[in-house]
């Protein structure tokens, strides 16, 4: 399952995809939970009894600014959650 | 073996009851619907509201609680549902219960109260993709409702103004609160209420529309929720997504608590 977490407002289109299947057995020892610097990933049991990553309920609402400090105008060139996830689970729409 | 579903929506609670049947056969004869059950707790607690709207949906059915098997929860408020075995999601629900009724359904958009949502589907009705929106009610019932009663009408009436409406006038506010003001601006530039109400509904169909697409149109599309009601809107957003047809249910609000009483009664096996 792609998971999108996020909005959508007048500033832009600010989603956090996460594709489950490449999460469940995840080979980076769920590396993104300690690479996000504002902790925003958490894994919790998904409806089919799968052990996944998630962004918390808050952070969801507020990604624009909470990704803002990781993102290439804060000096970064690769995402720290993106970089983690070595399955290629997570990917960010801006 | 009975199970219950019970949808706990941010304005209503939804209860399904189902009976599994012992028929071989086409899938759709699998279950039948004891009772489906509505009610509107007002500003009464969310868990007070469960444990009334699931025992007056019992009483009405003639049935006692020892006859369920399995409580399943869904919605917003689904924790709240203290006397539930397991909460699933409301796409989970949403995408099972859709793909039950139209079983050609790929696509399924749930538009509420509080939230809208696309998913897409698989053909046992798992949601494969989904995206809502988390921050705003811009894509939503209630946003409707608030630009209806700054119209002074009811959403009934909303709805079928719309439809009377031939034009096309650009909401920009992203915004309820400032969507309001925008409306407030064009009744006092004397435009039609006609003209107003599809403005709205445009804009709600154009923000749903973008989370659609984010996870792509495809297959049969079932619309559930209580927006299905509203005329308009369907016609807003069939334009918005252009495609001829939408799938509507006939109890568009119970379509997430089928599901989840579905999923009840699956994992009870």
């Amino acid at each position: 399952m792609i998971a999108n977490y996020g909005y959508k407002d007048g500033s832009g289109e600010y989603y956090i995809s996460i594709d489950t299947d490449k999460c469940i057995d995840c080979a980076a020892e769920r590396a993104c939970l300690t690479a996000c610097p504002k902790q925003m990933f958490e894994i919790i049991e998904d409806d089919y009894d799968d052990q996944v990553a998630w962004i918390k309920k808050p952070n969801c609402r507020t990604l624009a600014y909470d990704c803002a400090d990781c993102k290439p105008s804060s000096g970064y060139t690769s995402l720290p959650c993106i970089t983690a996830c070595t399955p290629g689970a997570i990917k960010h729409s801006w | 073996m009975i199970t219950a579903g019970i949808d706990m929506g941010s304005r209503s609670v939804k209860v399904v009851l189902l009976e599994e049947l012992d028929v071989n056969g086409a899938p759709q004869l699998k279950y039948g619907v004891k009772k489906a059950y509505i009610m509107m707790p007002g500003d009464m607690d969310q868990d007070v509201a469960a444990e009334k709207a699931y025992d007056e949906a019992l009483a009405e059915a003639g049935l006692k609680r020892e006859d369920v098997s399995a409580v399943f929860a869904t919605g917003a408020g689904r924790k709240q549902v203290a006397f539930a075995k397991e909460g699933v999601t409301e796409m989970t629900a949403g995408a099972k219960g859709a793909v039950f009724m139209y079983p050609a359904a790929r696509t399924v958009v749930d538009v509420g109260a509080e939230e809208g949502r696309g998913m897409k589907t698989d053909a046992e009705g798992k949601a494969i993709d989904f995206a809502g929106n988390e921050k705003c009610a811009a894509g939503a019932g209630s946003f409707a409702e608030a630009m209806s009663r700054a119209l002074q009408m009811s959403l009934k009436e909303f709805g079928e103004a719309s439809l009377q409406s031939d034009k096309s006038i650009p909401m920009n506010a992203q915004c309820t609160v400032f969507a309001e003001s925008e409306v407030v601006s064009l009744i006092h530039s004397s435009t039609p209420k006609n003209d107003i109400a599809k403005a709205v509904l445009d804009a709600v169909a154009s923000r749903v529309c973008a989370m659609v697409r984010r996870v792509g149109i495809e297959g049969e599309v079932v619309l559930i929720g209580g927006m299905v009601h509203n005329a308009g809107f369907v016609s807003s957003l069939k334009n918005a997504m252009g495609v001829d047809t939408i799938s509507l249910p006939d109890m568009p609000e119970y379509i997430s608590a089928l599901g989840c009483a579905m999923i009840a009664a699956e994992r009870q096996h």
